[in-house]
């Protein structure tokens, strides 16, 4: 199915089912320029699911929380997406993605969807066509899409630009995850998990991180902390209830349309970031006089001011 | 053919012994592959399973005793869901006089636990739509 047709995907879209979701996820996934194509028609569809981020270290248990927390949803009626994200491997550039190895009971249900989708050069990250299926998932009506990310991208693309909230993950006894969080390594999160609270240490990082937490007091929500055992199914209620509440709030205060605004800009921005340095590097890559420039600029005969503008004319076309 | 090949590997139905899937899962992915590892499943969960990733291939490890009727069963589903181009395979211990049923129910290529990792990977490039 080289290159899509347009038709294909009107078509797709119309059927709005499973077969049709995973068709289009996997023709961005194959060919991620298809996304030109198919995200033109699906900006019509709207959307309205809450984007949740589940991110924090490997082996935390996000993925046993995923199945718990999908499950519980749709069994109450929800539609839900899901989307794990794995690292690929630097040495082979393959994958091994085995999030849902955690979610087997989710298989059965039909209200659940979950793609897995490996990070390839965003590293930790999550790659820029992850944006687009989340609107994917969302144009196929889901009520709820879960994202799981290994938290550990910092210049990359990040789960909070794409999620309306980011839970963060963590066990027990790992004292790590406060310094990392404060040292901006992890994420800021809307909410706090500590997981595996069936381990010895749990209250003691609970305590930490509600320390950490009541520096924020005064900001009108207060990420609250969370305990779980994803594997007894306890905490999950609670959990689901407080995602909840964030939704709420998000509404009530008017920042669920004021941070999609912003994210849809952002993405924006980074999309013309992305192609425009393509198109330039293109360029440059054919012009036999601007890369004489730059080898000049390496021995700094040119400064590199006067190349840029040089550069800037030829290629956009706007008087830089 | 694929840029990048994506391969859902599972064991088949309550086979849960053979730790080959495990070890060509990995194997796999040193050669490249995006594979999703599911581990023990029915038909119905692999095939809901490919769906959803959008799979072209699909790897059934059995320890034998199930692969005659659970082997053709996920064949005929994923054609029943429309996935008629996707390639699979069965590993793991088979009987050889059962190889040829296999086939004829649609199962691309039958690999033993003997079988090179760059046999396998051969296959699969040379085989994927
Ligand atoms: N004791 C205990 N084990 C848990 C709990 N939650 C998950 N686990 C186990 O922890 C291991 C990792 O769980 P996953 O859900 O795969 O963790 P993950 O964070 O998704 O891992 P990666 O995707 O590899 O980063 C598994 O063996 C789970 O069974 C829990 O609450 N208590
Ligand atoms: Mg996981």
């Amino acid at each position: 199915m080289l290159n899509i047709e347009e038709g294909k995907i009107k078509q797709f879209l119309q059927q709005n089912n499973p077969y049709a979701l995973g068709k289009l996820l996997r023709e961005i996934e194959n060919r991620p320029e298809s996304s030109h194509r198919i995200m033109r028609f699906v900006y019509g569809y709207g959307g309205k699911a809450h984007v949740i981020g589940i991110t924090g270290p490997p082996g935390v248990g996000k993925s046993t929380l995923i199945e718990k927390l999908a499950g519980h949803w749709a069994e109450q009626g929800l539609e839900i997406g899901v989307l794990c994200i794995d690292p690929t491997s630097p040495f082979s550039g393959g994958a091994l993605l085995g999030d849902r190895i955690r979610m087997q009971n989710l298989t059965e249900s039909d209200r659940v969807f979950i793609k897995s989708l490996a990070s390839r050069d965003a590293g930790g990250g999550m790659p820029i066509y992850a944006f687009d299926m989340i609107k994917l998932f969302e144009a196929f009506g889901k009520d709820i899409v879960l994202v799981e990310t290994v938290g550990t991208g910092q210049l990359e693309f990040r789960i909070s630009e794409v999620a309306d909230t980011v839970a963060l993950v963590t066990g027990p006894g790992t004292g790590d995850a406060i310094q990392t969080i404060k040292a901006g390594i992890m994420e800021i999160a809307e909410l706090y998990i500590v997981n595996q609270s069936d381990r010895p240490g749990s209250e003691e990082t609970v305590r930490d991180l509600k320390m950490m937490v009541s520096e924020s007091v005064g900001k009108r929500w207060v990420p609250p902390v969370l305990e779980t055992t994803a594997t007894k199914k306890r905490g999950i209620t609670e959990l689901s209830e407080e995602l909840s509440r964030h939704k709420k709030y998000l509404e009530s205060s008017g920042l669920w349309q004021e941070r999609r605004r912003e994210r849809n800009r952002k993405f924006f921005t980074r999309l013309l970031f992305e192609h425009c340095w393509q198109k330039i590097n293109k360029h440059i890559n054919h012009d036999q006089e601007i890369r004489d420039k730059i080898s000049q600029v390496e021995q700094e005969k040119c400064d590199p001011y006067s190349l840029l503008h040089e550069v800037l004319s030829a290629t956009l076309k706007i008087d830089g | 053919m694929s840029e990048n090949i994506k391969v859902v590997m599972a064991k088949l139905g309550l086979d849960i012994h053979w730790r080959g899937a495990v070890a060509l899962t990995r194997m796999l992915r040193d050669q490249g592959m995006e594979v999703v590892y599911l581990g023990n499943q029915f038909p119905e969960s692999i095939v809901r399973s490919a769906v959803q990733e959008g799979a072209d291939v699909v790897g059934l490890s059995t320890l034998g005793g199930n692969h005659l009727t659970l082997g053709p069963k996920v064949v005929e589903m994923l054609k029943e869901q429309g996935l008629d181009d996707v390639l699979i395979l069965m590993g793991g211990v088979i009987p050889p006089e059962d190889i040829p049923k296999l086939k004829e129910a649609g199962i691309a290529e039958v690999f033993g636990p003997e079988s090179k990792i760059e046999t396998i990977t051969d296959f699969i490039r040379n085989n994927v739509a």
